[in-house]
């Protein structure tokens, strides 16, 4: 296996792997089991497989598999585009200490912690924009009994193993 | 407060720094960029939340459905019994009388001994008078929240009312809407009593003002489904023309004797559950099978076939059928013919079954999961021999086997054993195979009731598709796998525009499907665990648009976030998932030496999934999946003893041989079923010799080679206080599953 060394020796079985897992996560939303999955779908299996695109990498990585105005994605494209992505990580994840400092930048008063109303105007104002319901979620799962959410804490509460 | 890591790229807006605090300004840009990342981050997250819940429904689906294929399992044990049941004369079990109690037709009386039954003045549930009126009911809603039970002498009384007025019932009730009210439609139960009291909190009670219909399976499964079930006759009765209940597929005394209504009513009615037992035979096949709405919308439990044809439904005798797995009486003569042309085709294996199930595999709608169907469970097992077999004729009429015969080797029951006399004195045909040629060559009343259980299993047991075209439905054993062209067919024959069905478990508590003249209603949440789905019910009004009414049912009272819910679902998933790995231990670990020859107990991720998935046949995603089952040596590779590390049996016994284990583990709820029609009188004894015959008999019909020694050995072994019978509670518990990190027990079965 590719162990830390120059990833230029990517094996057989290696890709292979990285096919399975492909698969795997596009065909948890292949409810018709036709290979086919609905291109909204799209963002979360990208996610799902450790990728960190930007919405702008998004719409283009959706444009350039997209099937002509129907609204779904076939796996034939996906798998070795997303495979590729996979290989050459292209869209690490950001790192925890990056996300800290960016919470430290809405943390205008430094105070180690954002309020919920902060945090609604912020996540519902600026940038790309929360829904409602993310808001809720989010607040019912990161909030303390005093509405504060100490976002150094909550960090390492939702991050994730890497896988491979 | 300073950052204690570096700054990234993006340049700060000054910082200003004051004796008291710190006032950061920062430019717009920058906080919009923070937003973004933060948005992005938590995005991410979530989305490999649904990613988690996704598998984890997929685990509770796939492992439900391999349940299911234990069901046809059973059915083939029985019809394997009726077979060799000459060899059981004399010292053996009296099994076949026990099985086929005289099938009493539901449309006769039963005597009725509730009047002579004496309620203690200590009982403090409710007092039931009939007929029922509005303090009844509530009584009984009172009563089930707190937990009582209902006192068995009203308990008959209720099921006697019940049965004299369903048979005045049509097979088909046709229903009006109105402008005033609306009719409000439920799907599956499955005994949550949670449930329903939330839809009748939700909605409002039945009433003259609140019509309701409910979808059938109201019973099995769920820990209240006597309390479910009691409700809904009760209401039944107080409302007779705004109360409908439909038949499901789980209203069948052999379904309930597996997935639980038959041991929770023996449980909370030890002294007349024998007489209430029969009685809900009685009931469940004289429910209507189909309820429609202003002739415009049709609701039935399951869906339709290609053959489905609402007016000969109409026609048919319903309480015929006290059993989709049990194919309707046939004559002695009939019989004659049958059985010994069941004999010789016996002699002919079915190649042709693989063939023929090729194509219909890729026709069938769950490509993926037919895989699962074809399970070698590494047993000895014989090719399928009934209706699949090489005649041509097979092919078009095996559409409705409920036993499909195209899952080679597992269900099928041996070549007979040379008998030398052929079971003459068996007066009853349980078949649950359809055989194709038997009807060929019978007479025409024969082919009339063949059609008619078609009819009626179609109807409870049909799943929708989305290919065009009707297949039959391999996975259940029954009905069929429609497609949207055989849907538009029926709704345009019949003046139809809906088609509402329920039958299976959906996340939102509904789907819309065939371009939304199918809706799949499923009204018990949280049916895999907490968290796993939700539960919808359907409002109808005078204009047939229906509205949708979501709900979750929940344990406790504080709202529980989606991680939470996803958690909790997850870890039952792979309690479930794990167990799964462990009653298949010896299959599973003679597969990983296969290819660990020189057994260094690792073997390479791919290898450890393709043993999995060959052994299992359960279509997961087994390397997303893999940290939560087994662990990982330092290179990468799998260290697949892991994979049993903390699982065990519940007692220790001595002399049972891991294979012997296993394959008790493996079919532990098909044995206690068994084990309660044996127990005739219910007392939860059974003699040494019985539990010694009965497994033999299994034993030889799963192809498995147990040693007699071991048999005896192990029913000695068992008899704990040596008195010549067996607690087969005890027994049961041994050969639990026990998940050794647990401080308390895991459920297993019945959820």
């Amino acid at each position: 296996m590719a162990e830390g060394i120059q990833r230029a020796d990517i094996s057989a079985s290696d890709v292979h792997s990285l096919h399975k897992r492909v698969k795997d996560a596009f065909q948890a939303f292949d409810y018709e089991m036709n290979n086919t999955v609905d291109v909204r779908e799209i963002t979360t299996i990208i996610y799902s497989l450790g990728c960190f695109p930007s919405q702008k990498d998004i719409h283009e990585f959706i444009a350039e598999l997209e099937e002509d105005h129907t609204g779904s994605v076939h796996l034939d494209k996906f798998l070795p585009v997303m495979t590729n992505v996979l290989m050459e990580h292209k869209f690490p994840s950001i790192p925890e200490d990056v996300l800290i400092q960016a919470f430290e930048v809405l943390d205008k008063d430094s105070k180690g912690y954002l309020d919920s109303e902060e945090m609604v105007e912020l996540m519902t104002k600026e940038g790309e924009s929360f829904t409602q319901d993310e808001m809720t979620e989010m607040l019912m799962a990161l909030a303390d009994h005093e509405r504060r959410i100490y976002y150094k804490d909550i960090i390492c509460q939702l991050t994730f193993d890497q896988e491979i | 407060m300073g950052c204690g890591t570096s700054v990234g790229t993006e340049t700060q807006g000054q910082k200003v720094k004051t004796d008291e605090s710190v006032v950061k300004t920062t430019n717009p840009a920058l906080t919009m960029k923070a937003a973004v990342l933060i948005q992005q981050w938590y995005r991410r997250y979530m989305a490999r939340l649904e990613m988690r819940r996704r598998y984890t429904w997929n685990i509770f689906q796939s492992i439900e459905y391999a349940g299911e294929q234990d069901q046809l399992q059973l059915s083939s044990f029985f019809t394997f019994m009726l077979d060799n049941f000459t060899q059981l004369n004399g010292n053996g079990p009296d099994l076949i009388s026990q099985l086929l109690d005289p099938v009493v037709d539901p449309w006769l009386d039963r005597e009725s001994s509730y009047s002579q039954i004496l309620v203690p003045d200590s009982y403090t549930g409710p007092r039931l008078s009939f007929p029922l009126s509005v303090s009844d009911t509530n009584a009984l809603l009172c009563a089930f929240k707190e937990q009582q039970t209902l006192h068995a002498k009203y308990l008959l009384q209720l099921l006697y009312e019940t049965k004299k007025l369903l048979k005045q019932m049509p097979n088909i009730i046709q229903l009006s809407t109105s402008y005033i009210k609306d009719i409000t439609i439920c799907g599956d139960l499955h005994g949550r009593l949670d449930d329903l009291l939330l839809i009748f909190y939700k909605n409002g009670l039945p009433s003259a003002d609140t019509p309701y219909v409910f979808n059938g399976d109201f019973v099995d499964r769920g820990k209240k489904s006597v309390e479910v079930i009691i409700l809904l006759f009760a209401f039944l009765l107080l409302y007779p023309d705004h109360v409908h209940l439909n038949r499901g597929n789980h209203e069948d005394h052999i379904m309930n004797l597996r997935y639980g209504f038959t041991k929770e009513v023996m449980q909370k009615y030890k002294t007349h559950g024998h007489e209430i037992l029969p009685l809900f035979q009685d009931i469940f096949s004289l429910l209507p099978v189909a309820t429609v709405i202003d002739g415009k919308i049709l609701i039935v439990h399951g869906g339709i076939s290609d053959e489905t044809d609402l007016d000969f439904l109409s026609s048919i005798e319903r309480h015929k059928l006290k059993s989709a797995l049990r194919f309707p009486r046939c004559s002695f003569e009939q019989l004659d013919i049958s059985q010994s042309y069941r004999k010789t085709k016996r002699l002919k294996s079915g190649n042709s079954s693989h063939s023929s199930s090729n194509s219909s595999r890729n026709q069938s709608k769950n490509q993926k999961r037919s895989n699962q169907r074809n399970t070698q469970r590494g047993l000895r097992r014989q090719e399928s021999n009934s209706s699949a077999s090489s005649s041509s004729s097979s092919s078009s009429s095996s559409s409705s086997s409920l036993c499909s015969p195209r899952t080679p080797s597992c269900l099928s029951p041996h070549p007979c054993h040379p008998s030398p006399s052929l079971p003459n004195t068996v007066n009853i045909q349980h078949m649950p195979f359809l055989d194709s040629l038997l009807s060929a060559r019978q007479p025409s009343p024969s082919q009339r009731r063949e059609r008619e259980w078609k009819q009626i299993v179609d109807i409870l047991w049909s799943d929708p598709k989305t290919q065009e075209g009707c297949s039959p439905n391999t996975f259940r054993g029954g009905g069929c796998y429609f497609g949207p062209d055989i849907t538009q067919k029926l709704l345009l024959q019949h003046g139809l525009q809906l088609l509402i069905r329920s039958h299976e478990c959906k996340q939102e508590g509904y789907e819309l499907c065939h371009g939304g003249q199918v809706i799949t209603l499923f009204s018990a949440s949280n049916y895999y665990e907490e968290g796993s789905n939700r539960g919808a019910y359907i409002k109808l009004g005078r204009e047939l648009v229906p509205r949708f009414y979501q709900y979750q049912v929940s344990r406790t009272t504080r709202k529980l976030t989606l991680t939470q819910r996803v958690r909790a679902a997850e870890s039952s998933a792979f309690r479930a998932l794990k167990e799964k790995l462990f009653s298949h231990r010896s299959e599973l670990m003679s597969g990983f030496q296969q290819f660990d020859q020189n057994n260094t107990g690792v073997v390479s991720v791919s290898d450890w999934a393709e043993v999995l998935e060959s052994v299992l046949r359960l279509d997961l995603p087994w390397r997303t999946l893999r940290p939560h089952l087994c662990r990982l040596a330092a290179d990468g590779s799998v260290e697949y003893n892991s994979c049993f590390e903390d699982m065990g049996t519940g007692v220790s016994l001595p002399q049972v041989t891991p294979n012997l284990a296993e394959t008790l583990f493996r079919f532990r709820t098909d044995i206690e079923i068994i084990f309660n029609i044996i127990d005739k009188d219910h007392s939860g004894l059974i003699s040494n010799e019985e539990f010694r015959q009965t497994w033999r008999l299994f034993s030889a019909h799963l192809g498995v080679d147990i040693d007699d020694r071991a048999i005896d050995d192990l029913a000695r072994s068992i008899d704990f206080n040596k008195d010549g019978s067996i607690d087969f509670t005890e027994f049961l518990e041994a050969f639990r599953v026990v998940h050794k990190l647990d401080s308390k027990d895991p459920h297993l079965s019945g959820k």
